[in-house]
């Protein structure tokens, strides 16, 4: 509730338009099919149960409408979450933040952004954690390579990594070369790619 | 009985009141038993009669009511009824539940054994081992009464003539009542254990309570389990939901707020705020991770083990889901072995294998390390184990100086339900 009304407060506030705020998984699903909205933002526990409602209506969304962009907050860096959630449609167009991301206004904003245009953006707290699990695809990456494709997942660009990394633009680029061929996905849509790294890393 | 003094003690005469109260209620109980079930079974034709042998099978409840106060004459342990509270009041309640006793049955077979066999023992001990005697020690007494000095007969079938022949018959008797009142001891000590293993409460309800027990602390930690997830969805859904709000507006108000000090101490409370946060965070995991009730034990475990700094290797394959009781248990043990890994083992690497299999879940944590852990040394193991116990399960530890060690648990469970998402995730 309180989320909620300081969630609308703040995209108003940033010139969004909310066309709908909801209280339920039913009532979100029913708000999606009235206004088409750009992008849905929700959580992912919500009545009636307070088990994971919002998260399964999300992917049901998905479902009917893969490429409809999702962000879903959640209030646990969980794998079995992400899964879920990364699982549905093709990818492209979904966001799984911490809630606590939602305080850091101009951050939430642009991941905002990031995932309507149709990006991937994961909660650096998830990227994290994952970083630890060094299992057979990504331990062929470097060091740097891994990293680069955290940042990746953070849904960041070449030259926002560049710029994180104090590194030129074009090492980036070799770097993520070096993931795709590593991670065994030839070249085709450039965007797509990244997308399906991420997941790779992420279901590694 | 040993001891010198018993001939002086009371208990012979103890003994004496316990076997001859014996004879006496025997008796009477002998002749209700008859007249119950002569009228009885001739009125069960016509029906009346069908309560009357109701009450003929309730007529153990009366008599052992009795014998275990009888009991006390030569038994100091008092015993105790074996009998349940009725679950409610009334005639009805209490007529069900002593009709499913089994204790009930028990002192119905003991009435009908008193009755037909004890009584006639205890009257037959009587008088052999008293009776007898003391007739015999008064021989000059009788023969100088009823005998006219001349002559009297020994228990009514020896015939004694002389004076000296009278007085050594009465030397016997007060030797044989010397012996007497052992044999008295010993009958009525007999008697009383038969009666004490028929009808007191004895080692056999133990069990009973035993299962009673048991359940009160499978209550117990449910009621624990249960206040957990209360106290972690009110953190979630109360003060997480406030902070981030207040987060939320602590941003917003960065974004309007002018460089200067009154930005600084904002972007402060900010951190401050965001810190709070992430603590919390933690702290609600740690009480009842969200991921075990969502998508159980499996996804559980191995997200368990993403946190753990040692790189920790997963293979759990499950049918489903468990008991919550269960799936706690094993969740709260994998956390703590991989805690004590963390902490104390040194190791380079661990891992979890288990499995679900012939009615058992079985958990296996092992590492590297350097070993030497010990259960019984107040670490956190220690309150695990009751956990497991609890559930009927076992946990057992192999740590020897050097390593490696293995932490093993296992639980007596049925998979139930598996959800579409856990299938998905694994």
């Amino acid at each position: 509730m309180l989320l909620r009304e300081g969630l609308v407060g703040l995209l108003a506030r940033c010139g969004h338009e909310v066309v709908a705020a909801v209280g339920d998984a039913q009532e979100l699903i029913a708000a999606v099919e009235e206004h088409g909205p750009d992008i849905v933002v929700t959580d992912v526990r919500m009545p009636p149960g307070f088990q994971d409602e919002g998260l399964h209506a999300a992917v049901q969304l998905r479902e009917s409408r893969p490429r409809l962009p999702v962000l879903v907050l959640s209030q646990y860096v969980q794998r079995a979450y992400a899964s879920e959630l990364l699982d549905s449609g093709d990818g492209t167009g979904i966001g799984y933040l911490l809630k606590d991301r939602v305080g850091q206004v101009e951050e939430f904003v642009d991941a905002l952004a990031e995932v309507a245009k149709g990006g991937m953006v994961v909660d650096p707290e998830v990227v994290r954690q994952l970083l630890r699990r060094r299992r057979d695809p990504l331990e062929r990456l470097t060091p740097r390579e891994r990293e680069v494709l955290a940042l990746i997942a953070e849904g960041k660009s070449n030259g926002a990594i560049a710029r994180q990394l104090v590194v030129s633009e074009a090492a980036v680029g070799k770097h993520i070369g070096g993931i795709l061929t590593k991670l065994d996905l030839p070249p085709a849509d450039e965007t797509h790619r990244r997308v399906l790294a991420v997941l790779a890393y992420l279901r590694a | 009985m040993s001891r010198p003094g018993f001939l002086l003690s009371a208990w012979p005469w103890r003994s004496v009141g316990y076997l001859l109260t014996g004879a006496v209620s025997g008796v009477l109980v002998l002749v209700g038993l008859v007249m119950l079930a002569v009228v009885g079974g001739a009125l069960a034709v016509v029906l009346v009669g069908i309560p009357l042998l109701v009450v003929l099978a309730l007529t153990g409840l009366p008599v052992a009511w009795v014998e275990r106060r009888r009991l006390a004459l030569v038994d100091l342990d008092p015993a105790s009824d074996p009998h349940r509270t009725p679950a409610a009041e009334g005639l009805w309640p209490w007529l069900t539940t002593r009709l499913r006793e089994q204790v009930t049955w028990r002192e119905l077979a003991y009435t009908v054994l008193f009755s037909a066999l004890l009584w006639p023992l205890d009257a037959l001990v009587f008088t052999v081992a008293l009776l007898f005697p003391v007739s015999m020690a008064a021989t000059p007494l009788l023969m100088a009464t009823i005998g006219g000095g001349r002559e009297t007969k020994v228990l009514k079938h020896w015939t004694v003539t002389t004076w000296p022949t009278a007085f050594g018959v009465a030397v016997l008797g007060l030797l044989l009542l010397a012996l007497g009142a052992y044999v008295l001891g010993a009958a009525a000590g007999a008697r009383a254990e038969l009666t004490r293993l028929l009808i007191a409460d004895r080692d056999g309800d133990l069990g009973s309570r035993v299962v009673e027990l048991s359940r009160s602390r499978v209550r117990l930690v449910d009621a624990f389990e249960a206040e957990r997830r209360r106290i972690e969805r009110d953190l979630h859904d109360g003060a997480q939901q406030r902070l981030v709000a207040l987060t939320m507006t602590l941003g917003l108000a960065r974004l309007d707020a002018p460089p200067g000090p009154l930005a600084d101490q904002l972007a402060k409370a900010h951190d401050e705020a965001g810190g709070a946060l992430a603590e919390l965070r933690e702290l609600i995991h740690g009480i009842h991770p969200k991921v075990l009730a969502d998508y159980g034990l499996e996804a559980a475990v191995a997200d368990a083990a993403d946190r753990s700094v040692v790189p920790v290797d997963v293979e759990l394959p499950l049918p489903g889901r468990f008991e919550q009781a269960v799936e706690a248990a094993a969740y709260f043990v994998v956390c703590e072995a991989l805690a004590n890994i963390d902490k104390h083992s040194g190791a380079s690497r661990a891992e979890v294998r288990g499995g679900h299999a012939g009615g058992r879940l079985v958990l296996e944590m092992r590492d590297d390390g350097c070993g030497g852990a010990d259960a019984s040394a107040g670490s956190g193991l220690t309150g695990l184990a009751d956990r497991v116990s609890v559930l009927n399960g076992r946990l057992s530890l192999s740590s020897p100086p050097g390593g490696p060690t293995l932490l093993r648990v296992e639980f007596p469970c049925e998979a139930t339900e598996l959800r579409a998402a856990a299938a998905r995730f694994a």
